[in-house]
């Protein structure tokens, strides 16, 4: 029988390494914009605009020109490939007069703008604080939601709270590998958590739990069926009759994103990147986190009991 | 076969052939449209709605200005709303939505918009109430005009003004709405406009006599006859040349004219010396005269208003997007359908069945309902088409196991869906409840793109619970009935 629990040692330095990695971007981000991931204007308030331009725009000029509408220190990005003449400009909250005075100077100043692919979007910051407030309970409320959920689960386990603790250390660690990846894309392409960020977290979360749950209920299932066999081996085989439909059910939902992120446009790619990403980790971390952790739990019990009567 | 398992076939035959014809984009009669008794009248079409990300346009998002913690009276907020509402509309678009949120907002969608900057402004601007000479044309209501007061301030492009509609005013037509004087109530017969009209070719420009600077006061109150009218009183300067103009012009209209939009078109019976004045609403609900009240009241916006937030969507841009979705999501797809072809073999094959009708209801729910699709929103129905085969999965490795065990075929099939059903039950009732908690989130305006999400992610949760067991287990019992001796020397298509 292949042992996967045998090797936990190297999963949980293999998963550490990755965190660590997301913790140095998260520092990187925290020095270059102030916080350990981008937060986007939905969240901060603000003004984001994207525009196609008909010919060739350089930074400062776009720079320039928004600096002349009274909106300086606007971060100008390029966004594809240069012949796209594509750039993504944030600013703090722009009022409607500002944005027509920016459109008039670009076409003056830069090049004329394609009114037909502009998109431009403007939050007050009472917005973002009401909708920082509101991730805040959604954030709350799916946490106590998942908590009753595993302790419901696991009601009728002995050790229940092994298990329970287990999960959401697994889905602390998907949060982590989740926000780590997007602390190091937004050092790199400048992306930032916005509403969809969040999501995507929340639902991989849930998906995560489950896919632990899944694994956990069958051990539940093969402890009294295998009585003579030793704690790792149950386990072990637990795994190993559930990682088919773990592995096909992420597969086809690994599918799906794969051809939103390829073909599905720019938009919304970042939401299916973290959604991605977050699935990875969530069917890795139920296999190779979780279930070991229950082992090595179970384990320091076992000797524990073995030195009290020994 | 069972009877019970002819009759689901039969169903889900039936509905996966109404499921065709509602997402067929064939133009559906117009008598099948008018079956959706769900939606209002006049709304009721057989066709995807795409949320403002897809078809590109405006979406603005007012607060009234008020220091927070502050009440915001809902009858001024509702009134706001009109005036916005009214405002809009003069802008000449297909399907704009004006709606209340929560208590102190209102959102403004605008889709397919040329100029979003000037309507932006257009919406935040003042209201401007005005009383105008209309001679002896009675205007009616809704009519948008230009007076000699500034330039359209409706915004937009100023309809034109041939009033169609009776320029010789008939009978049905003439209005019940009178202008008197409050004082000694007159014996005089109301005066029905005489003079012949003929009707103007271009826009008439309209004289403004007053605005809504001019107006002090406002109340409503019903008259002997128990007909609602409405109390006014003028400032002592308005009231100076409001008496000379009723004066001279007895008989004519005086039109109440808001944002260059008619409100009402009362008929001057006599003259008003004393700035004090009434209009009488003839046979107008409470609502009607509460509204008029309101809003000569408050003539500019009872609440000042704050863009909070505004955003826009070039067309072309909306549509780029919806080609890229459908393209993905056909990929994406196809790649779950082969999978679990190859997979599972012939319960595969059948699963894939199963997934297609999912994905045709869900197609059809869209379009009935009606849900608006939003990127998000397609995301989360692609997503869950993508789990949606995770249930199928969950009963064909337990029968697969089954089998393994040296169970019959039959029995391996009825125990695989009996003992998978917990799982499936589990899994759809979590996901369902992340759903639930991010709704209430999207409810929030900024976030309200996830909102799009939740909702096409439930719906396709619920009904995979339908397509992926009753469905499909309906497809395996059939086959394994018709085929059954065939299958048992060829079990490699069932995967084992």
């Amino acid at each position: 029988m292949f042992d996967i629990v045998e090797k936990r040692r190297w999963y949980f330095i293999g998963s550490g390494i990755v965190i660590l990695l997301g913790i140095a971007a998260m520092l990187l981000s925290l020095v270059r914009f102030g916080t350990p991931v981008r937060l986007s204007i939905d969240f901060t308030g603000g003004s984001l605009f994207v525009f196609h331009f008909k010919g060739p725009a350089s930074e400062t000029a776009i720079q320039e020109v928004f600096a002349a509408s009274g909106l300086g220190e606007a971060i100008v990005q390029r966004l594809g490939r240069p012949e796209e003449n594509t750039w993504q400009v944030r600013t703090r909250e722009a009022a409607p007069e500002q944005v027509q005075a920016i459109l008039n100077g670009l076409e003056a100043e830069v090049a004329p703008v394609d009114r037909d692919l502009l998109t431009y979007e403007t939050v007050s910051p009472i917005i973002g604080g009401e909708v920082t407030r509101a991730a805040g309970i959604a954030v709350a409320v799916a946490s106590f939601i998942i908590l009753a959920f595993i302790w419901w689960s696991f009601r009728r386990v002995p050790h229940a709270f092994r298990y329970g603790a287990a999960a959401i250390i697994a889905m602390l660690h998907d949060l982590l590998v989740a926000l780590g990846f997007y602390a190091l894309t937004g050092v790199l392409q400048g992306w930032e958590v916005d509403a969809l960020f969040l999501t995507a977290i929340l639902t991989v979360s849930g998906f995560s739990v489950q896919d632990t749950i899944v694994v956990f209920d069958r051990i539940r299932e093969n402890l009294p069926r295998y009585r003579g066999e030793p704690f790792e081996r149950v386990v072990n085989r637990s795994i190993l009759e559930t990682i088919h439909r773990s592995l096909a059910t992420q597969l086809n939902a690994i599918f799906v994103m794969i051809a939103i992120i390829l073909f599905g446009g720019a938009t919304i790619r970042p939401f299916i990147s973290t959604m991605l990403v977050g699935m990875l980790s969530g069917t890795y971390s139920s296999i190779f986190i979780a279930v070991p952790l229950v082992v090595v739990w179970e384990l320091a019990a076992e000797r524990r009991a073995a030195m009290a009567t020994g | 076969m069972d009877r019970r398992n002819i009759a689901l076939l039969t169903f889900i035959l039936v509905l996966a052939a109404l499921v065709t014809y509602v997402d067929l984009d064939i133009g559906h009669p117009a008598w099948v449209e008018s079956l959706l008794f769900w939606r209002p009248e006049g709304a009721r079409q057989i066709a995807i709605r795409y949320g403002l990300d897809l078809r590109g346009g405006l979406k603005v998002l007012l607060a009234a200005d008020v220091p927070a913690g502050q009440e915001v009276d809902t009858v001024a907020m509702e009134t706001a709303r009109q005036i916005v509402e009214n405002r809009v509309n003069g802008l000449g678009l297909t399907e704009p939505l004006v709606q209340a949120q929560g208590e102190r907002r209102i959102i403004v969608e605008l889709p397919g918009i040329e100029d979003p900057e000037l309507a932006v402004e257009t919406i935040r601007g003042t209201a401007l109430l005005e009383f105008v000479d209309a001679g002896y044309m009675w205007l009616p209501e809704g009519v948008v005009i230009e007076t000699t007061l500034g330039g359209p301030g409706g915004g937009g492009p100023t309809e034109e003004i041939t009033p169609t509609v009776g320029l010789t005013p008939t009978v049905e037509l003439s209005p019940t709405l009178e202008l008197t004087a409050t004082a000694p109530l007159t014996e005089a017969a109301p005066i029905s406009p005489t003079a012949e009209i003929t009707p103007t070719t271009g826009p008439h420009v309209y004289e403004t006599i007053l605005t809504g600077a001019g107006l002090k006061q406002v109340g409503l109150d019903r008259s002997q006859t128990n007909e609602y009218q409405i109390p006014f009183e003028l400032y002592p300067e308005a009231a100076q040349t409001f008496a000379e103009y009723t004066a001279s012009h007895v008989g004519q209209y005086l039109c109440i004219v808001l944002d260059k939009r008619v409100i009402s078109c009362p008929v001057i019976r006599e003259a008003i010396p004393n700035g004090r004045g009434t209009i009488s609403l003839g046979n107008a609900t409470y609502q009607e005269a509460r509204n008029l009240a309101v809003q000569l009241h408050y003539g500019a916006l009872p609440v000042p208003l704050r863009v909070e937030t505004v955003s826009t969507v070039g067309p072309t841009l909306g549509e780029l997007s919806v080609e890229r979705s459908i393209r993905a999501g056909i990929i994406g797809l196809s790649v779950v359908l082969l999978f679990m072809l190859i997979y599972y073999r012939l319960p595969g094959a059948l699963a894939d069945l199963a997934l297609l009708l999912y994905a045709g209801l869900n197609l059809a729910l869209y379009k009935l309902v009606p849900v608006t699709l939003t990127l998000p929103g397609i995301a989360g129905f692609l997503l869950s088409a993508g789990m949606a085969v995770d249930a199928n999965i969950l009963v064909f490795e337990r029968m697969k196991e089954e089998l393994r065990t040296g169970r019959s075929l039959r029995a391996a099939i009825e125990s695989g869906f009996e003992r998978a059903w917990t799982s499936i039950r589990d899994s759809q009732i979590s996901t369902l409840i992340v759903c639930a908690v991010l709704y209430f989130f999207g409810t929030n305006f900024g976030a309200s793109m996830v909102k799009g999400f939740a909702l096409t992610l439930a719906i396709g949760t619920v009904i995979n619970l339908f397509t992926a067991v009753v469905a499909t287990r309906t497809f395996i019992r059939t086959v394994f009935h018709l085929a059954g001796d065939w299958l048992r020397s060829r079990r490699w298509l069932l995967g084992v």
